[in-house]
């Protein structure tokens, strides 16, 4: 999930254009960006969208860190492709959020001055080939978890990019899974490596979904609007179920004493993650937080005059076709 | 030099080309001026290690010795290699890396497009395909030279100094040694020569419409394609992308 404690915003509208919009989701109808929305409604999607993209674009990072170090040159290329399509992502979702009034560069400068969020998960380093693994398998796969779901939002423009960006993102999970089992079955080392990525990678995965939100008044607002379609917890649940029969499979151990099948619920108990650590992370106390973001701005500030150059050269073709006119 | 050892030369100057490219650009992947960028940098990376998979692929098939494409990648040292001085300059600025790319993407388009015809089918099959790839490349490297040479007075200035910094790594591309002139009479590789009249034409009409100057000079580094003598960058390269295959060898990833 990219999309972390994004609050709702109150509405105060007229209560009849209200219950006509509330009816409109009910019944399944898109909102498209020219139809009439709730404030609270616009605003907590730029929020959440805006956080997505930014998730995407910071995400780039901890696996743009292994693409020369990749082993070989497959395994290269399918790096490669797959930040390209994070990039792309990102490219989506900023145009998504554009429908709704606001433009990329004002959501990038509040990603660089830390007015907006981006994911908890990409605040964690990548520190062996195991981790490309792991980061496909648990963080593309906790993000799935919630992705599926929200090809069926509300919001037009963002089912659309779900629906574009659910394509791509099982294959990453497959491909991070596939690295892991090349890993699990080989040497020791590849298999301690493994162990290793999954030990770091576990609890941070399980905070992607956020603090248990049943109590939050955010949280129902947004299900309501259908721009949440699943609380916290039971996406969290999902996820667990999903990945430990995966890591069995693997041979390697979720790193929860506590882990036991429970019939009555036909899920698994599992410990909460630390989220306390979770809290420091959004914070800006996270390993890499600081590392994140100063790559963004160095590549935002050292990029300025590349943009300004085309944006004066596309001026002056501009003006020069019109002269000739 | 025998046929097939000249062959297996001209291969893995092929390949070392891309490879090392690739794996220059490669190192931009989040770090571009805009998000646009960082896509056409991550897919021209991508489409340089495809080539490269082909080319070093088919220089193991000729050598015969069981070497794979990635064997060859990841287990020579920088003596081996093959590729062109210029491909392994560093990134620099993003006016450096566009200039780079754009006068190799000028000299590969016109290689390739001679490739296609080369008499090893293998070759001209693999020509044909890059070519696809190549003509994309230079579309884009080309006009961003043009955007930012032609743009402020700042981007301008990156841009004379990114060509006047990488004109020397020129010539060693048209200039023809014993394996180009074997490859050239085996009837594979073009004649040199003519390529360099073909990349003047392409480059003179790019530059002057980025209003920039093409240095006076005609001084040509050398030692890249040979291998006599890389610079010092490529082995600080090689230490990255091979590292994990030389800190665990034997393991299948």
């Amino acid at each position: 999930m990219y999309a972390q404690m994004v609050k709702s915003e109150a509405t105060a509208e007229d209560p009849q254009k209200l219950a006509a919009f509330q009816a409109r989701i009910d019944a399944g109808e898109k909102i498209e960006p020219k139809d009439w929305m709730p404030e609270g409604y616009r605003k907590t999607l730029i929020r959440q969208i805006g956080q997505h993209a930014h998730s995407e674009i910071v995400g780039q990072l901890p696996e743009g860190n292994w693409i020369t170090r990749a082993p070989t040159l497959e395994r290269k290329a399918i790096l490669l492709a797959k930040v390209q399509d994070e990039a792309g992502h990102g490219l989506y979702l900023y145009c998504a959020a554009e429908t709704l009034g606001v433009s990329r560069d004002e959501l990038t400068e509040m990603l660089l001055d830390g007015r907006m969020k981006y994911s908890s998960i990409f605040n964690y380093p990548t520190l062996t080939w195991a981790d490309m693994g792991a980061v496909g398998w648990l963080v593309d796969g906790a993000a799935i978890m919630n992705q599926v779901p929200l090809q069926r939002t509300s919001y037009g423009p963002y089912s659309r990019a779900m629906i574009r960006i659910c394509k791509e993102e099982s294959f990453h999970q497959r491909q991070g899974y596939h690295i892991m089992m090349k890993m699990a079955q080989g040497t020791p080392a590849q298999k301690k490596m493994a162990q290793d990525a999954l030990n770091r990678f576990w609890y941070p995965s399980l905070m992607m979904f956020g603090p248990s939100d049943k109590d939050s008044v955010h949280s129902a607002q947004s299900m309501k609007w259908k721009i949440k379609m699943n609380t916290n917890d039971e996406l969290r649940q999902k996820f667990v179920d999903q990945t430990v029969p995966q890591a069995e499979f693997l041979g390697l151990t979720v790193p929860d004493d506590t882990l036991r099948w429970n019939d009555d619920k036909g899920g698994y108990d599992f410990a909460e993650p630390d989220w306390s650590e979770f809290f420091d992370v959004i914070q800006g106390n996270g390993p890499c937080n600081t590392e994140r973001l100063a790559a963004r701005n160095k590549a935002w500030d050292d990029g300025a005059w590349v943009r300004e150059g085309l944006m004066a050269h596309a001026a002056k073709k501009r003006a020069a076709k019109l002269a000739a006119e | 030099m025998t046929d097939q050892s000249a062959l297996f030369e001209y291969l893995l100057r092929l390949g070392d080309n891309t490879l090392v490219l690739g794996h220059r650009v490669s190192e931009w992947c989040g770090h571009a001026p805009v998000l646009e960028e960082d896509i056409a940098l991550a897919n021209t990376a991508l489409d340089l290690i495809g080539q490269t998979q082909m080319w070093l692929g088919l220089a193991g098939e000729v050598e015969g010795s069981g070497r794979s494409a990635d064997d060859l990648a990841m287990h020579r040292d920088v003596w081996d290699f093959r590729n062109l001085l210029l491909v392994e300059q560093p990134n620099g600025d993003f006016g450096q890396t566009l200039m780079r790319q754009c006068l190799f993407d000028a000299f590969h388009l016109e290689l390739l497009t001679d490739l296609t015809r080369a008499s090893d089918d293998r070759i001209a099959a693999i020509a044909a395909k890059a070519l696809k790839e190549v003509t994309y490349h230079l579309d884009r490297s080309s006009e961003t030279v043009i955007g930012l040479g032609d743009g402020t007075e700042e981007s301008h200035r990156r841009m004379q100094t990114a060509l006047d910094l990488l004109w020397p790594y020129v010539g060693e591309m048209f200039t023809p040694d014993a394996v180009d002139l074997a490859m050239h009479a085996a009837g594979i590789a073009p004649d040199l020569t003519a390529l360099r009249t073909r990349f003047d034409t392409r480059i003179d009409a790019i530059l002057t419409e980025a209003t920039l100057t093409k240095p006076d000079s005609t001084y040509a580094q050398s030692g890249g394609k040979t291998g006599f003598r890389h610079s010092e960058h490529l082995g600080h390269m090689l230490t990255q992308m091979q590292w994990l295959q030389r800190a665990y060898p034997g393991a299948t990833w």
